[in-house]
Parts: structure tokens; sequence; C-alpha cells
């Protein structure tokens, strides 16, 4: 449906295109009418004309189709008490009625027994909301269709009506496509307001259940007591105490974090540094790309070799020495962790490195110093701002991560700084309150706001620092 | 004297670290990749086991003249039995079970496809190459080990001997496993596919491109074209830049806060998944885009606007044509990094069983990666195999998208 729609928008368009540059081509050589504008710009005009109210109409359609649908099938007429029903209820009934509109209009023989048997289940009223949800849905569609069809050409034609000597297109086309452009720059803002907001929302309606104080500094993270209680009944806060303590995620998160650090920081840094000073061209341009794979690598597929292969052989390599080492340890999520980090350590600290001016290694060889003695005394100490920078977004990107911990990390809480034991971090707990049934009304499921909400400041934060760092050093050697 | 020897060893030192983590982290790109390749590579084949089927038309309940709609209905578990029971005459009701299992589950389902296409077989006899269960198939590929005790294995000794005999007639064959590209996911490993996924993701990629293209196009020729350094340029830029670091899964709340809470899209549809990533892709659109109309040299504008072009034409009949192929590899880069994300396709849903291959992008659908991560969280072995079968298989498209963008710069970029 959708399809045929999106064709026919395409194929009208051309054909308004066509019609409009032609009845300006008309006017000029038949009517001997001075155009103001270029012929093309009455086809684009026609166009503009005939598909942006459609546009905006259709997408208005698409947003308030919930409330349209609720309208016409969760009337209070056929449920008299629908004003009492909680949310969760609502949409169970909502979901039953989608089933059931499905089938409710087939004949039966096409029914499979099951199916029957759904419909004799459904009450009298039930099975007329059905009905009305399957006309609906017709209805929405035609209504779809009539404005993607009936309402462009309406329009199309009396765009081409208007075409006449007087109208000057151009203007008209080039202010149009201003305030699309202009509009499309505003999209990255309103995706990081959309961010913003859904994610405060959220937050605060989690907060309504949880005191911010308990969740900012209570250590105990037990989320499945939130299970216990029933939703519909309301949350007494007492149950929820030490529930939904933040402080062991953070730690996980920062232990984990530090790991991956340990193992990227250095390698990164060496290698940039060597690929930058040492390395002829040859190996550089065999070596660089390699590394960069690293990067290329979805992080999936980290966390499948961090839980399939580092862990168990983590594990095995310390119980030989005598070492307990946890099936999930925070080490072998780090490790993982730290080998993607190493190409964006490395491709940062090079950029950085490169930029260290000439002269500042020329001088340092006069005086007769080593390679290494100029790189630690003179190009580190230059770059150090820069470096520091790409380690923020390096531990930004670290804290982020979430594949690789939901798959190698663990999922019990665990306030330790013991990389040998079990840690679970902020992402893994955002996935794992989100996956099975999603309830906007159940802090299980309102935390992962408010931890993404958390995670979104602290990354912001870092990254906002990072990137001033980095801007201050360039400013001192451009 | 000393302390130059010092000085030149401490030097070699310094060189050899360095060197030292340069082969390191290549080391890690060698040992990922030969993990997945050694345990990915089996899932290619599958095994099967050669049996008479005889389609006895009192098992399934039609003849030579049934409806296709009635062939497809028609019950096959149990003439799938009783091929099993003629190809191994005379065994105990224990020992039937046993062999049963040694089949695949659902090879009712086979021996209807073959019907549907051969309606003409009915109360016919033929041979056909029968799925082997996963575990028979582990078993055969040497995954599983033979010599350790029977409480060990899923294989029991009857099943091994049974197993050896029908290797000995020759009946067991390896056949490239042609299921695993076109099917959808399964709860059994030996019939489930990845072809699901993998339109899944391609729809979830189209909804991506369609949003973010036009939008990082125009934003960027509007944030280098038409506006003059201020505050709002300022603002942008910076939004942009914090747009690009901040973490996928925070888009996946997004996705599930806002598109699917209060706009209320559909849940696990990859129209939702490509939007998100549509938003995540959009950053770094708009910083390709922009590198490469900055790299478009003023005279072009400066000529077009001297014989008479509005700032609209300059832009879009000679400015935009020229950084194309900057936007395009910056595009298809952004892409890649979109297929590869699993943490957005969890958090709006697209992580569940889904065995019906999506025909759309409002079809409930999982992702190449979240299918991925879907078969690494399950026990068995053999969807071991698929896993890394899968992770080869993004690989795969991920070199192959890379690849087109480096062959996009070279190509057709222009340098001035």
């Amino acid at each position: 449906m959708i399809y045929f729609a999106l064709l026919i928008l395409v194929i009208i368009s051309y054909l308004f295109y066509y019609i409009g540059k032609k009845r300006a081509l008309n006017l000029k050589f038949n009517g001997n009418i001075k155009l103001s504008s270029q012929p093309d710009y009455f086809g684009y005009y026609v166009v503009l004309m005939a598909l942006i109210p459609a546009l905006l109409m259709w997408f208005g359609l698409l947003l308030f189709k919930g409330n349209f649908q609720e309208m016409f099938v969760m009337s209070p007429i056929l449920f008299p008490d629908i004003s009492t029903w909680s949310d969760g209820k609502l949409g169970l009934i909502l979901n039953k009625l989608n089933n059931l509109s499905v089938i409710v209009n087939l004949p039966l023989d096409d029914l499979t027994n099951g199916e029957k048997s759904i419909l004799n289940m459904a009450s009298e009223n039930e099975l007329t909301a059905a009905k009305n949800l399957a006309n609906f849905d017709k209805i929405y569609g035609w209504s779809n269709l009539t404005l993607f069809i009936i309402l462009p050409i309406i329009l199309g034609f009396l765009a081409t009506r208007s075409i006449s000597g007087k109208l000057n297109a151009q203007p008209i086309v080039e202010k149009i496509i201003t305030y699309i452009i202009k509009g499309s720059s505003y999209i990255a803002i309103l995706i990081t307001i959309g961010i913003f907001l859904s994610l405060v929302f959220e937050a605060i309606n989690f907060f309504r259940y949880v005191n911010p104080v308990d969740f900012f500094f209570s250590t105990g993270w037990n989320p499945n007591r939130a299970f216990v209680v029933d939703a519909s009944e309301g949350f007494d806060k007492d149950d929820l105490e030490n529930a939904f303590g933040f402080i062991p995620l953070l730690t996980g998160t920062l232990l984990i974090a530090t790991v991956a650090m340990i193992v990227a920081i250095p390698l990164g840094l060496m290698s940039a540094i060597y690929l930058a000073e040492y390395a002829s061209k040859r190996v550089r341009d065999i070596a660089k790309p390699i590394i960069e794979i690293l990067a290329g690598i979805p992080t999936v597929v980290y966390g499948f070799f961090a839980a399939l292969s580092l862990a168990p052989f983590i594990k095995d390599v310390g119980e030989s020495v005598g070492l307990p080492v946890s099936a999930e340890s925070a080490l072998a999520a780090g490790l993982a962790m730290g080998v993607m980090i190493i190409p964006f350590v490395s491709s940062l600290s090079d950029d950085v490195i490169k930029a260290v001016p000439q002269s500042l290694r020329d001088g340092s060889y006069a005086l007769g110093a080593t390679r290494s003695e100029t790189i630690k005394k003179v190009i580190l100490p230059a770059a150090l701002a820069g470096i520091m920078g790409s380690f923020l977004l390096a531990v930004s990107r670290a804290i982020g991560e979430t594949m690789i911990v939901v798959m190698a990390a663990s999922l019990r809480a665990n306030l330790t700084f013991n990389p040998l034991e079990p840690a679970t971090t902020i992402t893994t707990q955002i996935v794992t309150s989100l996956i099975g049934d999603v309830e906007f009304d159940n802090p299980k499921t309102l935390v992962a706001f408010a931890l993404g909400l958390t995670l979104f400041l602290m990354t912001l934060l870092l990254n906002i620092l990072a990137i001033t760092i980095v801007k201050k050093y360039r400013e001192k050697y451009e | 004297m000393n302390s130059l020897n010092k000085r030149l060893s401490a030097e070699k030192r310094f060189q050899a670290y360095g060197l030292f983590a340069v082969a390191l982290s290549m080391f890690f790109v060698l040992i990922l990749m030969w993990k997945i390749f050694s345990t990915g590579s089996g899932a290619f084949v599958r095994t099967t086991i050669e049996a008479n089927v005889f389609f006895n038309p009192d098992f399934i309940q039609v003849n030579q003249n049934s409806l296709e709609k009635e062939l497809y209905r028609a019950s096959y578990v149990a003439l799938a039995d009783e091929v099993v029971r003629q190809n191994h005459p005379n065994l105990n009701e224990e020992q039937f079970i046993k062999v049963r299992e040694m089949y695949t589950r659902k090879f009712d389902y086979q021996l209807r496809d073959y019907l549907l296409e051969n309606p003409d077989k009915i109360g016919q006899s033929i041979i056909m190459k029968i799925t082997a269960s996963s575990d028979l198939d582990q078993i055969v590929k040497g995954n599983y080990p033979r010599d350790v005790p029977e409480a060990q294995r899923k294989i029991n000794d009857y099943q091994l001997s049974v197993l050896d005999k029908l290797t000995s007639e020759g009946k067991v064959s390896s056949v490239f496993n042609f299921w695993f590209f076109t099917k959808g996911d399964s709860r059994d490993p030996e019939t489930a596919g990845i072809w699901g996924a993998v339109m899944g993701s391609l729809y979830a990629l189209i909804i991506c491109f369609s949003f973010a293209f036009p939008i990082g196009l125009l934003a960027s020729v509007y944030l280098e074209e038409f506006v003059k350094p201020g505050k709002v340029t300022d603002i942008i830029e910076v939004n942009i830049n914090n747009l690009a670091a901040v973490p996928s899964i925070v888009f996946g709340l997004l996705g599930l806060g806002m598109l699917i809470g209060v706009i209320g899209l559909p849940y696990q549809v990859p129209l939702v998944g490509g939007l998100v990533l549509g938003f995540m892709t959009l950053p770094t659109i708009i910083i390709a885009s922009r590198a490469s109309l900055r790299s478009v040299p003023p005279s072009i504008r400066e000529g077009a606007l001297a014989v008479g072009a509005t700032k609209m034409q300059t832009v879009f009949h000679h400015v935009i044509p020229l950084s194309l192929p900057g936007t395009l590899t910056g595009t298809i880069i952004g892409m890649a990094q979109a297929l590869g994300e699993t943490a957005p396709l969890l958090m709006i849903g697209m992580v569940a069983f889904v065995m019906e291959i999506p025909g759309g992008p409002l079809d409930p659908a999982t992702g190449l990666p979240s299918q991925i991560y879907l078969w690494s969280e399950s026990a068995e072995r053999g969807f071991l195999e698929k896993t890394s079968a899968g992770i080869m298989l993004l690989l795969l498209f991920l070199i192959i998208m890379n690849t087109a963008a480096v062959l996009i710069r070279r190509r057709l970029e222009i340098k001035w």
C-alpha cells in the first residue's frame, strides 16, 4: 500500500513538473507572453504547490492515527467502564482487538480451528469493536490514498491554472526550498531536544516511584523488586528502597572502562607514535588500515568474542595459577572493549602528533636528542592537550559501549573494584530492563530512562570537555 | 660514552615498544577473524540422510486432485514418522523415538514443500535427502566428541550405531546449506536461516538512507552555503558534534520513548529501527558533506554567479554535483556503521524471535546484528555456528560497503 502510494507520488510529481513546464512554454511561444522565470521553475512551482500540503496532512494523519483509532474503536458506548481501565488492560484489549480485526471479516471456511475458538471466546461488544477497527483501517487506508492522489491533483490543477505572465515562479520556488533547507538543518537540533525530552520525561516518571537521593546514592540494585508489587495498586516507596541504587552500576561501568583504558591507551598511543614517527611509508600504508579494521568491526562481534573465547580463557588462566576468576569477569569485557578502542585512540592521537610542527622536532634533533627523547620530551608535551582530549573521547566511548558488556559482563550488580569479579554496567542494565515486557507505568522499565539520562549527561560532559581541550590545543599551533 | 649507550638502548627499547603495540593490535585483528572463520564455516553445510519417501495418500489425506490449499494444510507429521519407520524397519517404540530424533523435527515441512512443488508425486516413491538434526550434524562435523561417556553426549550409543550403519551405506552426506540464506529464524539450529534478519536490516537501511541522506545533504548545504557563521550556526555545529558522540543506546531510548511511546509507531519494526539509525547517521553525513562542500573551490561559485545564476542555481547546479562523491562516501560509511549497530535495535524491540521473512518496513523483524546477538545467547552448539556465520555475512556486507565508499572516493572525487 505504502509503496503504491509512494510510486503514485513520484509519478504525479513528474507529471505536474511536465504539465507546469509545458504550460509555461505554451504561454511563451504560442501566447507570446513574456515570462518572468525560466519554464523549469513553473514545473517546480506546480510540483511544490501540489505536494507540500498533501505531505504535511499525511504526516499529521500518521501522527494522530492512534488518537483517531481510539476514538473510533475504544468508545465508551462499547465499553462502558473504559475510563476505569489501567493502561495495561487497555493495551491488552487493544492487542486482542487487533488480532480479532484480522479474522473477523473472513469467511468461516478460511479460519483455522484456533482462530474459530478465538472468535467464539470474544464478547459481542469486542466483536463490534474489532469490526470497527477493521473498518477504521480501511477508512484510514482510503483517506491516505485520497490525500496522495486527489488532493495533489486538485492543488496541482489550481497551480497550473495560476501560471501566467504575472506569476514569477523562481523567487517563490527558491523561497520554499530555502525553508526546506533551513528546516533540515534544524532537524539535528530537534533530535537533540527529542533525546533530552524523552529521557527527562520518563526519568521524571521514574522519580515519582523512586526517591532521587535513593537512586543516586544507594548501593543496592535489585530491580526485580518492582515485579513483586502490582503496578496498578501503586508502589510504596519503602518497597523500592535499595531496589534501584545507581552506585554499583557506576562502579562497574568505571571498572570495566578502566580495564579498557589500560589496554587501549598504551597500545593506541604507542601504535600512533610508531606509525607517525618511526614506520616507513610502506609499513604505515599496510598497518594503519589493518588497525582501522578493528574500528569497523561491529561491537556485537567483540561481545561474542569476549563471551565465547576471552572469558573462558581468562578463567582457565586464572584457575591454573590458583586465582578464582568469574566466568563473567569485568576483565574479559574490559579487554575486549580495550581492543575495540585501540584504533579510536590511535587515529585521534595520530592526528594530534602529526599536527605538532616539524620545527619543534628539528630543534630537538639539533640539540642532539635521540628520536625517543624528542618524542618523550618535546612532541608528547606539545601534543598533550590533544592526546588528553582523545583519551576523554575514548573514555566516553567506553562508558557508552553497550553490546560488549551486555554479552560479556554480568547482570548482577556487584560493588567491587576487583576486575576478576563480575560487574554490571549502566548500559547492561538499560538493555536488561527493556528486554521483555515494556510497561511505561512500571519503574522497572522507567529506570532505563533515568539511567539513559545519567549516561547521556556523563558522555555529554566528557565530550564537551574533550572538544574544548582539543580546540584550545589546535589554536595554539595553527 | 656509557650514557650514550644507555640513551641509544633506550631509543631501541622505545622503538620496540611501538612495534610491539602495532604488532599486537594487528594480532588482535587476526585472532578475531580466525576465531570467527573457524567456528562459523560449518554453518554453510548441513548433514542430510538419504531416505525413501512414499507419499502415501492415506497418511496425508490428500489425492491427486487436491487443491494447493489442501496440500498446504494437510498434516505431514504422520507421514514423516512413517518415512522413518519404513527406512528403519523393525524398531521398537523406544528405538523409533531415538531414530526419529536423528532427523530434524521440521522434516514434515520439508515433505510439504516438496509436495507443493511436485503435486504429481502423490502416491509415488522417491529418494529424498532429509536434513539431520542439529546434534547429529554436530557429531558428523566433528564438533561434538564421539569418544566421551554416553551420558555426556547428546547422541547416545544406539543412535551412533545407526549413524555408522547409515554412513557405511553411503546415505549420510553433506550438502550446501541454502536454507541458511533463504529462511527466517527457527527454534532448531538446522533449519534456522539469516534471510529474515538480512531483509530486516535492508529495510531499516533503506529507511535510514531516505531519512538521513536528503536531510544531511540539505542541512550541510544550508550551513556551508547559505548562512554566515554566527550564533545559530555555532549552536548547530556544537550540537552536531555532540550528537555524533552520543552513545548509540541513547538513540535507542529516543526511539522507544519518542517514536514508539509518544508518536505510537509499532514495536519491533524496521521503520522505527531505520529512523533511529538515521538519527545516528545524520551527524556523520552532515560532517562529511560539509567537508566535501568546503573543498569545492570558490571560483566555481563565482563563475556561476558571474554569468547571472542565482545563489540557489549556483548551489544546486554546480556546487552540489561537484561535492556529491564526497557526500556519498560519507553516507556509505555512515550506513555501514548503522548496519553494525545493535544496541538501538535492542531498545526498539527488533530482537524478538521472528520466523517470517519481513515483507516491508512495517512487518516485525530482527536486524542482522540483533539476530547475531539472539543466536549468541542460545546455548546450543548449532547456534554457535550460525552466530559466527552470521558475523561473517555481516562483515562481508561491511567490507562491500566500505570498498564501495573507497572506490567512489578514488574514481569520482575531484582533487582541486
